[in-house]
């Protein structure tokens, strides 16, 4: 029985055979015939293709997206720029070749000879750029002696436009030719060498968006490299624009704040996590970057000490110095070692074991609560405290907060600060924790660094009771038509659960920073809303000997953070100078800008006409010894700029 | 362990019709390469070398019984499942993509192994299946899953051509084996709803782009479309007798692109024309056709089996590369058997040949 089935089997699979041999007979007829059409048929025209036809290939570069604000204002867009290029197998003589262009436009003819060379190798039809964004007299220059430039061709190609030169630039970005080393990167199939690429910023983080698919067109050309038809044509696609939750008025206004100050500034809307200023000073002309930047414009950005190309608001990495209380504030309460009413005695500096440590007020605060710590910024309170409550505390407060981790920004390489802890410690210096170094870790110095993504992150978050959104730039992706394809939505990213009555204090000193009489950050008052606020003053090095060094690089970190309107949290900002020396005399004032240019943008929603010279009445009248002469410092212009 | 009566039973019609394309190759290929720059020892040299090299391997192939392969034919595939994973963890990027393995002395490309491994292993399975009268839908469910999991991971690298091939391998096999009407009927009702529910509900756009990318590059890619051109041209222009050896313009000049790997075969038409092209496709008929006739002529299951499944291999290479270079199909990277440039798909293809020997040695054993 089993046997006859096998037999069965086998002879059916006999019979398969044959029927499979059928069909690859008839698979292979298939491709016979089809060779028959090409070479037998058709072999006359492609014959001809092949013979006396030259194919030319002439990339059309896809547009770039726009970026815009969140308004609808247009930050980057595109013009058209002019390139020269050459289609090396229509060229006899290169030699002479060269040597006419450079004389016809006094090009540099070693720089066009290297970029020829490194083309070599790809096929010969497709064009080389020897000189991008040339003139349009050199344009006219090339059309008026076509015939003694055979080979040669002018291609258009969109280039960036900046609306405004410096506005934004370390989170614009800027655009360059594709590496050899990217090129070899996933995603970058696509890319031709010569094809532009975000290098940096938004530009580099929403390529894969703004890029758009190149297109081409193949055309047939007789021998004098006249069109004689096109063969085959695909369209290039527009890239898709990029609308920001930034609002350039804001931004505009945050950073003529910084003057010529280096530092950074995050202004973010509370209720969502959308950035709305993103400030990194001092800034630089991403313009330039797209072509051949000028050596003595390189050196220049790279001599500066303030470093100009350096993303400060997203890898600078600081000691957030007092902002850092609030941190240590909540640890404490959350931990019942202190409470609302809990004071201590300030005499100006506190002595651990052998060492002394001091607070800013070399003569002190005297009796002080939680309350008068946050608006005095009282060292010894918070000292007194890091020591009962040890590092892990106050660490394990921080990451409550998501500080010492990347908050994921769209953008790339944005730094996570760091929070210590013993186990850190362990780990990184095989070393344990001393005790004493806990009492800088409580006033946000020792090894704490914090970028000022996180500083604002950490102010909504307190501004929210604990709910902390991620941060983020992008607010919609539109297509050309301008129809939405991805909004982002808010993302709790997570809660830092403390009682609401600890954040309540925490908020309460915070409103003293800024409003009550020796609070510290008065500079950043507004006549209209409540701010609440903290400055901050970070020591940059560990101090040797003299304290009094004023060489600039040693200078303190000037910090302010703050959120308004009290009641009713919107934007939280945290400003960021470097070697600024006192938060509460440069920090704040900036912030105070920010959050002038933010209230008076929405002003003309609540009401008309709202009189912007009864601000500075208001403003300057205020009585306040802790900000002297700062306030005056401060070139008041915000009244006139700001209005949208 | 070598048999000499079996040495004496060499198939030498195979033997003669792989040699025969392995040499008009390495002649097709030093014309294509003649307007390279080339450093080091020339690439028709080095094809030289691999067919040498891929001749030994395939004599060690058919020196064993291939009834040993069977009992090693799940421990081969567990082991490439293993060496896919790897691939996907540790592999060499190359091109966008990761096929490489590295194993220290060599690198490997697991992908390619899996073709033959697929072969052996479904070989095996329909071997020790009992079944008259066609395949029933749930005799096809286990080897369909073993099918999928190395296509799957396959196309993680990403590397569709290669996933389209096993998949296309696997189911020449099954169709030898035989399927139920009904069955076939179930799985056009399953396929259709599902890819369609897929299609709609369940691809990002980006997925859909990349689909839509492969099946039709021209969409996106102004390269690929441009080579189908290129290579029409270069294909077209050969007319009836061809340019002559050396002699095409549309290679000489460089127009066409892999013109001595993927379109190698475009070269040969525009230098041989339409006589050299129906010889070279006789050429391929007749092994194929041959392959088919050892699975014939074997009375073993599990021999028919792998003779089908080698040749379907073969089969699908050749008429998806050709399609290719003719442009009936869309470019993917698959080469032509013995024909293209390159040392992976010259031992692939010679194991596969030498298990074709193997098989038609034996098959006086039953």
């Amino acid at each position: 029985m089993k046997e006859r089935r096998f037999v069965r089997e086998l002879l059916e699979s006999k019979q398969r055979v044959l029927a499979l041999s059928f069909v690859v007979g008839v698979v292979f007829l298939f491709l016979v015939i089809r060779l028959w059409h090409l070479q037998i048929l058709n072999a006359d025209d492609y014959h001809a293709m092949s013979e006396n036809n030259r194919l030319r290939f002439v990339p059309v570069a896809a547009s770039r997206g726009d970026i815009l604000d969140r308004t609808g204002t247009v930050l980057v867009s595109n013009r058209p720029s002019f390139s020269l290029a050459v289609i090396p197998q229509e060229v006899k003589d290169k030699e002479a070749l060269l040597t006419l262009l450079s004389d016809l436009l006094g090009l540099d003819r070693a720089e066009m000879a290297e970029r020829w060379e490194k083309s070599k190798g790809r096929a010969k039809y497709y064009p080389i750029v020897l000189a991008s964004n040339i003139t349009r007299d050199h344009v006219e220059i090339v059309e008026e002696n076509r015939l003694r430039l055979p080979g040669i061709e002018i291609e258009m190609k969109p280039v960036r436009e900046y609306a405004s030169s410096q506005l934004a630039a370390h989170l614009l970005g800027y655009i360059g030719e594709v590496s050899e080393k990217e090129l070899d990167l996933t995603g970058f199939e696509d890319y031709n060498p010569g094809d532009y690429v975000g290098k940096n910023g938004i530009e580099r983080a929403l390529e894969k968006e703004l890029h758009g698919g190149d297109g081409g067109r193949q055309l047939e050309v007789d021998a004098r490299g006249r069109v004689l038809r096109t063969v085959s044509e695909s369209y290039p696609t527009v890239g898709n624009s990029v609308i920001l939750t930034i609002d350039a008025a804001v931004q505009k206004q945050a950073e003529h704040a910084f003057g010529d100050q280096a530092g950074a500034a995050v202004a973010m809307d509370v209720t969502n996590g959308e950035i709305l200023a993103f400030v990194s000073n001092p800034g630089f002309d991403p313009s330039l970057f797209s072509g051949k930047l000028p050596a003595d414009v390189w050196q220049g950005y790279l001599d500066d000490k303030r470093h100009p190309l350096e993303n400060k608001a997203l890898s600078g990495q600081y000691p957030p110095g007092s902002t850092f209380k609030m941190i240590t504030a909540l640890a404490g309460l959350q931990d019942n070692i202190i409470n609302e009413s809990t004071s201590i005695n300030c005499s100006g500096s506190y002595d651990l074991g052998t060492s002394t440590f001091r607070c800013w007020n070399k003569n002190g605060h005297g009796t002080t609560n939680l309350r008068k710590s946050l608006r005095e910024s009282c060292d010894v309170f918070y000292y007194q405290l890091g020591e009962k409550m040890g590092v892990d505390k106050i660490a394990a407060a921080a990451r409550a907060f998501k500080l010492g981790s990347p908050l994921g920004v769209e953008l790339l390489n944005e730094k996570s600060g760091l929070i210590p802890t013993t186990e850190w410690k362990l780990k990184r210096f095989g070393k344990r924790w001393f005790h004493g170094e806990t009492l800088p870790v409580a006033i946000g110095q020792g090894a704490v660094i914090l970028t000022p993504i996180q500083l604002a992150s950490m102010t909504a978050t307190i501004a929210n009771d604990g709910t902390i959104f991620r941060p983020h730039l992008v607010k919609r992706i539109v297509d050309t038509d301008g129809k939405t394809l991805r909004e982002t939505k808010a993302e709790i990213i997570g809660t830092a659960s403390f009682p609401k009555e600890s954040f309540r204090l925490v908020k309460q000193g915070m409103l003293d920073v800024v409003n009550a009489p020796g609070g510290t950050g008065g500079a950043a008052r507004q006549y209209d809303v409540k701010v609440a606020g903290k400055t901050g003053t970070s020591q940059v090095i560990k101090m040797g000997g003299s304290k009094k060094s004023t060489a600039y690089q040693f200078r303190d970190h000037a910090l302010f953070v703050a959120f308004a309107p009290f009641e009713k949290p919107e934007i939280a900002v945290a400003v960021v100078i470097e070697h600024g020396e006192h938060g509460g005399a440069s920090a704040a004032p900036i912030a105070g800008r920010i959050l002038r240019a933010y209230f008076d943008g929405k002003k003309p929603a609540r009401k008309n006409a709202a009189a912007p010279s009864q601000e500075e009445d208001e403003d300057t009248d205020e009585p306040d010894e802790k900000r002297g002469p700062t306030v005056m410092k401060v070139p008041r212009t915000n009244g006139d700029a700001v209005h949208d | 362990m070598i048999d000499r009566r079996l040495l004496t039973n060499i198939d030498w019609v195979l033997a003669g019709l792989v040699l025969t394309v392995c040499l008009l190759g390495i002649l097709n290929i030093y014309s294509a390469t003649t307007p390279y720059k080339i450093v080091g020892t020339a690439y028709y040299i080095k094809q030289l070398y691999w067919m040498l090299v891929g001749m030994v391997i395939s004599l060690l192939v058919c020196s064993l019984d291939y009834h040993i392969i069977e009992d090693l034919s799940y421990w081969f595939y567990g082991l490439l499942v293993l060496l896919l994973l790897a691939v996907l963890i540790v592999g060499k990027r190359s091109m966008g993509a990761t096929r490489w393995l590295n194993l220290g002395f060599f690198t490997i490309q697991p992908s390619e192994l899996m073709k033959l491994v697929v072969i052996v292993t479904f070989a095996r399975y329909f071997n020790n299946f009992q079944g008259v009268g066609g395949l029933t839908v749930r005799d096809v469910l286990i080897p369909l899953s073993l099918l999928a999991l190395p296509a799957a991971l396959i196309m993680k690298q990403p590397d569709l051509g290669t996933a389209t091939l096993i998949i296309l391998i696997a189911l020449s096999m099954i169709m030898y084996v035989g399927l139920r009407w009904s069955t076939i009927v179930t799985f056009v009702c399953v396929t259709i709803p599902m890819t369609w529910v897929g299609w709609t509900f369940l691809l990002h756009p980006y997925q859909k782009n990349r689909i839509l990318d492969f099946l039709n590059p021209e969409r996106s890619r102004l390269g690929s479309g441009y080579h189908i051109i290129q290579s029409k041209i270069a294909v077209g222009s050969g007319g009836l007798t061809g340019k002559g050896f050396v002699k095409g313009t549309q290679s000489q000049l460089r127009f066409l692109p892999e013109q001595h790997t993927d379109f190698a075969f475009s070269v040969f038409a525009e230098e041989w024309g339409f006589i050299g092209c129906l010889l070279l496709i006789i050429l391929y008929l007749s092994l194929v056709l041959w392959g088919l006739n050892i699975a014939r002529r074997c009375n073993d299951r599990f021999g028919g089996l792998l003779a089908v499944g080698v040749t379907s291999m073969l089969f699908w290479h050749i008429v998806i590369n050709m399609g290719m270079v003719i442009g009936l199909f869309p470019v993917v990277g698959v080469p032509l058997p013995f024909f293209s440039y390159g040392g992976t798909s010259m031992i692939t293809s010679m194991v596969g040949i030498g298990l074709l020997q193997n098989i038609s040695m034996r098959r006086f054993m039953f």
